[in-house]
């Protein structure tokens, strides 16, 4: 069993402290790495920047506290929940707690803290250590004014109260506390003890979001900044043979046309003239690589499934052997089409390129990475670079990739102004970074109405699983198992997609075991839990998954969802799955109405340790399951002769509110310290609405999406 | 450019831009108030929803030259301080996760409203559906424009 614990951490090298000239003490940390010797928090307020520490707490001398960081929030709430765990063991009151986002003039680049549902995990242990310290320090400090031990004092919501009634606020000794020495060995609370920790919170910018304040990348502005707006090629594998700009230079506004590789920016003052001028701009395209088509990765994919040519990624026991002597051998094939991330506030970058230095600003999560990159591409030293993070509206993957804050620093060197880079929705879903389309065949070998065999092949255009995920379940409870991958070259750019690798691989798992519980008469949930009986006590530690927290969270689904006693006309259908450290099971409840299956209702179970905002962590829960139906249900996306086919809402289908099933979640109580929940809650859905549809209307799904195939045949078991 | 004389949240402006010129692009680069948003530019996710009358209307696809003489309103005009009572449902709610959408959602449920004092369900799902969440808070939405509508009754 893999040990879900945090990275050690050694206070007296993360956390400084200073006194700050106005009052109040200022406390710099840095979580996952060790702060520069000679790193010392600025005593003026104003003078915080991120580059010796990544975030400050402010403790003013009215006991008032501000954490400032500036950490990216692309909408999973870790800007929320982060600064509660500070706040939970300095023991202030959550309402004296104000977050604010780091300013945006930093002169060097940001540190990125942390991305990928693991912000809370890795931050667990360090942020309330940092907290902890700090609160030690205003006891020190009291303890010293009273001359007592410390070990006489406590602390209650910002006030230092010694055994015999004295009480001081953390105020009035923030100016002692920050001349200590930080002390070390601080013990954390007891989680029976937490009092912030496991309460809501309300999303510390929604009164900005509510009110329409400038927030995101799209809404920054400098003086003299021009938009561009870009021609790209316009399918993968296009390149540009020539262009004339006569139409677009004549537009009135249209400020200059500038030609950066493949790719021709239109310059305006503003966005409107900018795309004006982008769509007068006249250009020939021309190729010498392969201009791909859907049909033909369907056939490319089908033939790596069928051929030889496989990387193992595990193996146990012998799968051969068992399928030679199965009774019965269960071979389904599911499949799926690209998919565009789609982030509401499309993609956007601002870039300044002087002489003197670089400046980009933006919603992107990897700041460092994109610093180097830039570095590399402007033939810069990277200390010339810095990257400051806007608000993300959504990421789900896509902002992970800089390629335009690459495109703005090129246009804005070229242009030698300031400049915007902004995607139209056209852009933005043609020039994507998709989801890869990919097909898995899973085998089964069935001895004596048992699995004694499982056989997973995924084919992928380009690279898709890789890593741990073959140590998901089912690796271990079946004795011959394996995991083969098999990919193809393609020039269509694939990336990460929320949940990478599992959003789809569960659908096809999830829908597989289903079906062998039909084929073997079986019940769904007794064949998924005795399976897990066979990975507990296991010994191998590539195992990641818990068996019996995998146990819990579907037997807590079976109660809450009425599993097995759902009205007339309502069809359920059940999934569970691991990923992202997080344990889930879901039912989906489909009716019909005019014999067309519509998802009512999901039941979610999750598994996440403690719940550190359980309002904000419901609203991941409910957002990863409604979008992990909606893709499966409608998410589809090709290409013609390289080219996107949708490049718009009004093709491209994403699922609307009208046809969103109500979310009810259930939280399994816990003191593990806590996982991830941007992602997890979204592989299992697109199973458990394919199994209700099954329970619905008889049809299995193999495909995605559902509703491309709802009218498909189920193949003869 | 022709200057158009624009009535927005109250206050008269004269904008110099092509007549072609959005409203959405009006409001975000010649008035810098970012608070509409942009999303697709072909009225089809809402992001961009503004009041023109009353009414809740797509503003990528309304011309700048059609709206003088009109009372626009937008997400920065819709009360003081976060006042109305869809703001406040959406912030007990808790309805926003990136929030880039939301301005739109609640210029939409604000004149739904506005239009239909006691709405079921049904009603809010069909009102809103022409408005996207990528994150899917939609469950949250609904709820919202519930508790709004039994604040405004």
């Amino acid at each position: 069993m893999k040990n879900i614990g945090s990275p050690s951490f050694s206070r007296r090298s993360f956390i400084r402290t200073s006194a700050l000239a106005g009052g109040g003490m200022l406390i710099g940390f840095n979580l996952f790495q060790a702060c520069k010797p000679e790193a010392t928090p600025p005593v003026d307020i104003s003078q915080l920047n991120f580059n010796d520490f990544n975030a400050f707490i402010k403790i003013a001398d009215n006991g008032m506290v501000t954490i400032f960081s500036p950490n990216p929030e692309i909408g999973q709430g870790v800007k929320t929940a982060m600064p509660m765990l500070i706040a939970e063991e300095l023991d202030v009151a959550w309402e004296n707690v104000h977050v604010v986002q780091g300013a945006l003039d930093t002169k060097n680049f940001t540190r990125q803290v942390a991305g990928g549902s693991q912000s809370i995990r890795q931050g667990w242990e360090p942020l309330r250590q940092t907290g902890a310290t700090a609160r030690q320090m205003l006891i020190n400090a009291a303890a010293a004014k009273w001359g007592v031990d410390s070990s006489e004092c406590k602390t209650e919501n910002g006030v230092i109260i010694h055994a015999n009634g004295d009480r001081l606020g953390y105020g009035e000794v923030v100016k002692e506390a920050a001349a200590l020495k930080v002390p070390e060995n601080i013990t954390l609370k007891d989680p029976k003890d937490f009092k912030i920790i496991g309460t809501d919170a309300s999303n510390v910018d929604v009164d900005k979001i509510i009110t329409g304040k400038p927030l995101f990348g799209l809404d920054y502005k400098e003086e003299g900044m021009m938009y561009a707006v870009v021609l790209r090629p316009p399918a993968f594998g296009k390149k540009i043979a020539d262009y004339d700009d006569t139409d677009a230079k004549a537009i009135s506004g249209v400020q200059e046309v500038i030609k950066f590789g493949d790719k021709i920016a239109v310059l305006a003052k503003d966005t409107w003239t900018a795309m004006k001028g982008r769509n007068a701009l006249k250009a020939n395209w021309t190729s010498d690589a392969k201009l791909e088509n859907t049909e033909e990765h369907d056939k490319i994919l089908t033939d790596l499934l069928n051929g030889k040519e496989f990387k193992t990624l595990r193996a146990d026991g012998d799968v051969n052997k068992a399928f030679a002597a199965a009774d019965k051998i269960v071979e389904r094939t599911y499949e799926s089409p690209f998919l565009p991330h789609n982030c509401m506030e499309p993609m956007n970058f601002f870039a300044d390129v002087s002489a003197e230095k670089v400046r980009l600003v933006g919603p992107i999560q990897t700041p460092e990475r994109t610093a180097s990159r830039v570095a590399e591409l402007l033939e810069r030293d990277v200390n010339d670079i810095s990257v400051e993070m806007t608000r993300m509206g959504g990421g789900f993957g896509r902002r992970l990739y800089g390629d335009f804050a690459l495109e703005a620093a090129e246009i804005s060197k070229i242009a030698q102004k300031p400049v915007q880079v902004i995607y139209s929705r056209e852009d933005d879903m043609s020039a994507g970074i998709y989801r890869p389309s990919i097909k898995y065949k899973i085998s089964a070998s069935i001895k004596d109405d048992k699995i004694t065999g499982y056989h997973l092949k995924e084919a992928s255009v380009n690279s898709n699983m890789y890593g741990l995920i073959p140590n998901f379940f089912p690796a271990g409870a079946i004795e011959n198992y394996q995991v083969d991958v098999a990919s193809y070259d393609s020039n269509i750019t694939t990336g990460a997609w929320r949940a990478p690798y599992t959003n789809f691989l569960s659908f096809a798992e999830q829908s597989f075991f289903d079906e062998i519980a039909e084929i073997l008469e079986e019940d769904r949930i007794k064949l998924r839990l005795d399976l897990l009986q066979k990975v507990k006590g296991t010994t191998d530690e590539r195992i990641q998954y818990s068996p019996e927290r995998l146990e819990k969270v579907i037997q807590v689904a079976v109660d809450k969802s009425g599993w097995g006693n759902a009205k007339e006309g309502v069809y359920q259908g059940f999934s569970a799955y691991y990923c992202h450290n997080t344990h889930v099971a879901e039912v989906a409840d489909v009716v019909l109405e005019n014999d067309i299956p519509v998802v009512k209702k999901v039941t979610c179970v999750v598994d996440c340790g403690i719940v550190v905002n359980p309002l904000g962590a419901k609203n991941q829960i409910e957002g990863g399951v409604i979008d992990g139906v909606g893709h499966a249900m409608y998410g589809d996306f090709s290409f013609k002769n390289g080219e996107p086919q949708d490049k718009n809402f009004n093709t491209y289908r994403l699922i609307r509110i009208n046809e969103t099933p109500e979310v009810e979640t259930h939280f399994i109580e816990s003191d593990i310290a806590p996982t991830g929940l941007g992602e997890p809650t979204l592989p299992p859905a697109g199973a458990a609405v394919a199994n209700a549809i099954k329970a619905a209307k008889g049809i299995r799904l193999y495909k995605q999406p559902f509703i491309k195939h709802m009218k498909a045949k189920a193949p003869l078991g | 450019m022709p200057i158009f004389d624009l009535k927005i949240n109250g206050q008269s402006h004269a904008v110099d831009a092509d007549q072609d010129t959005p409203l959405l692009w009006v409001l975000r680069d010649h008035l810098n108030m970012v608070g509409t948003k942009f999303g697709c530019g072909i009225g089809q996710c809402g992001a961009c929803t503004v009041h023109v009358d009353g009414s809740a209307t797509r503003s990528c696809l309304l011309k700048v030259s059609m709206v003088q003489d009109m009372e626009i309103t937008t997400i920065e005009g819709i009360s003081d301080n976060a006042s109305h009572p869809v703001q406040q449902a959406w912030k007990e709610i808790d309805v926003p996760q990136c929030g880039y959408c939301q301005a739109g959602q609640i210029m939409s449920a604000t004149a739904f409203l506005n239009q239909n004092t006691n709405p079921s369900k049904s009603d809010i799902r069909d009102a809103m559906s022409g408005n996207i969440c990528r994150c899917a808070s939609y469950n949250r939405i609904e709820k919202a424009v519930e508790l709004a509508a039994s604040k405004m009754s």
